[in-house]
């Protein structure tokens, strides 16, 4: 059977794949194709109508679908081939991609390098184990999300949100706009898991209250939810007995974190980073398989856009160079890792610079929030770069460019870690 | 006419940056933390007359998709967000629809547009939706 060539292939067509996909055009390939399992490009962005993607990327503050619409209208003119409506069920070393579709069949494609771009998805109520009864009415927040913006239905009128990620102050604003109360968002950690922008915007400007170190102990209903009970919680997150309190509701959405999607690097047998729950990667997004390269959440869960469009972008360039053998393997590189003070770092692992890049830029989390902090970069046991941070927190990534003159200096760790500073 | 100190959350982008606003006699005489000038413009504002960006979905009829998502073109009154969120309930369009074609072209009278945050096209034809 006759088996399609691409220079490169990227699995996922939301804002990782096109990036990455028109990365590897720029970089000199010729024939691109994207795999996506939905009916249209665009990913979560097209379910994400609120505004404030692009301030980095585009210098204009866009809506989730006119985010990915910009990037729809270039991979169009930029002769990049779609097919929708197609799920890849595996890829095999040497860059076999196997995939079905309801018109085209099961299929494989041949690749010169992949991307891998399936994005995340949602921690759902099992992952976070809430006791209770299993009634009707408990949603994802982006389940509810696609329900509200895409579908036009309004999963519940009296409406409480545990965890505060920031898809859950989201849907708060949502929800309220249509029509709907929505009591409370329920945090258990000792701080808010989203953006500032959206506690204010979203919470304050509705008097939704947010409730930290507070959790649901029990759902209640039989058919349909009828109310949670909520109690505070220790340092050690152990309810705390005598603050329990009841609140009646017909729907409770959950946002509590976000799973990168990566059965598929898993079952090739790619290297993963436990804490990231993606590959681990060097700077050019390759991963422990060459010719597998992995951008955007799919790698880890990234705050804004702008980052996943920035970091595939690097991943389809590294793709394309790998696919025209002008970007080496996976060997003889050196180990990053996260220290004190530093929850992830992305890129786990530097190979050797290919002369043309000045930087390179990490991504870091930090296991806690400080303010001021100072994030240092240690070469074995010398300090070589630090910078002052203002504020850091959990749910805000840093990122950092780094020179390569620094990072290259014969060391054989380097170590990020993050420390309180003075005021 | 004593001086109030307004503390004041940024949303101009996701730094979140916190300052005060210090308004004597209905005016801002000072201002502390926002570290550029949108931050500022966005406090100064924020103290005497708040306003917000609406985003919602209006419905789409003979179009791949049922809703079409709209956005207004400036802020709008924060007090009045609510108010153009039930007129775009009413609003019905027909497919196709390009992107940035304007959905109202003044809502409430404030002056403010609402545009098509992205294209919707007849239902049956591939993309757009
Ligand atoms: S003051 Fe400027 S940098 Fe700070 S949050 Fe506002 S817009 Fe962003």
């Amino acid at each position: 059977m006759h088996e399609p060539y691409y220079d490169v292939v990227t699995i996922g067509g939301g804002p990782a794949g096109m990036a990455a996909a028109l990365g590897a055009r720029e970089a000199g390939a010729d024939k691109v194709l994207i795999l996506e399992r939905d009916r249209e490009l665009g990913g979560i962005l097209q379910q994400c109508i609120h505004n404030g993607f692009g301030l980095r990327r585009f210098q204009a503050e866009l809506t989730g679908p006119g985010y990915a619409h910009r990037y729809i209208e270039m991979v169009e003119k930029a002769g990049i081939d779609v097919w929708l409506d197609t799920t890849v069920l595996a890829t095999a070393p040497g860059g076999a991609v196997s995939c079905v579709s309801p018109t085209g069949g099961p299929q494989t494609v041949r690749a010169g390098a992949v991307v891998y771009a399936m994005g995340c998805r949602e921690r759902t109520r099992g992952a976070i184990r809430i006791p209770g009864s299993r009634p009707a009415g408990v949603f994802t927040a982006g389940a509810a999300q696609r329900m509200v913006n895409m579908e036009g239905y309004l999963p519940g009128h009296d409406v409480v949100i545990i965890g505060s990620g920031d898809i859950g102050l989201i849907m708060a604003r949502r929800m309220t706009l249509e029509g709907a109360r929505v009591r409370a968002v329920f945090e258990i950690m000792p701080y808010s898991n989203g953006l500032t922008r959206n506690i204010v915007q979203c919470l304050n400007d509705f008097s939704i209250p947010l409730y930290l170190s507070h959790s649901v102990v029990a759902v209640h209903g039989h058919d349909r939810v009828t109310g949670v009970t909520v109690a505070q919680v220790d340092s050690h997150f152990a309810p705390v007995p005598g603050t329990e309190f009841e609140l009646p509701c017909d729907c409770v959405l959950l946002s509590v974190g976000l799973i990168p999607e990566n059965e598929l690097t898993r079952s090739a047998g790619i290297h993963m980073d436990s804490v990231t729950g993606g590959a681990v990667v060097d700077q050019f997004r390759q991963t422990s398989a060459q010719g597998f390269f992995a951008a955007g959440n799919v790698l880890h869960v990234h705050d804004l856009v702008d980052w996943v469009s920035r970091e595939a972008e690097t991943a389809g360039q590294s793709a394309a160079r790998f696919a025209h053998g002008a970007l080496g393997g996976t060997g003889g590189a050196l180990a990053v890792s996260a220290g004190a003070g530093v929850r992830t770092v992305v890129p786990q692992r530097l190979v050797p610079p290919t002369g043309d890049e000045k930087s390179v830029r990490f991504y870091f989390r930090a296991t806690q929030p400080l303010q001021p902090a100072i994030l240092a970069l240690h070469a074995d046991d010398n300090v070589v770069w630090q910078r002052r941070l203002r504020v850091v927190k959990p749910s805000e990534m840093v990122v950092a460019d780094i020179q390569v003159a620094t990072l290259f200096q014969g060391a054989e760790n380097l170590t990020f870690t993050i420390s309180p500073a003075t005021e | 006419m004593a001086s109030e100190i307004h503390p004041i959350l940024c949303i101009g982008c996701p730094s979140g940056c916190g300052g005060e606003v210090v308004v004597e006699d209905g005016k801002v005489t000072e201002m502390r933390g926002f570290t550029c000038d949108k931050g500022k413009a966005y406090a100064a504002e924020e103290v005497v007359a708040p306003r917000r960006m609406v985003t919602t979905t209006v419905r789409v009829r003979g179009g791949g998709l049922p809703l079409l998502p709209v956005v207004s073109e400036q802020p709008v009154p924060k007090d009045r967000v609510l108010d153009c969120v039930s007129q775009l309930r009413a609003v019905e369009l027909t497919a196709p629809i390009a992107a940035g074609d304007v959905v109202v072209p003044d809502l409430l009278g404030l002056g403010i547009r609402f545009v098509a945050s992205r294209s919707i096209g007849a239902a049956g034809e591939g993309y757009p939706l």
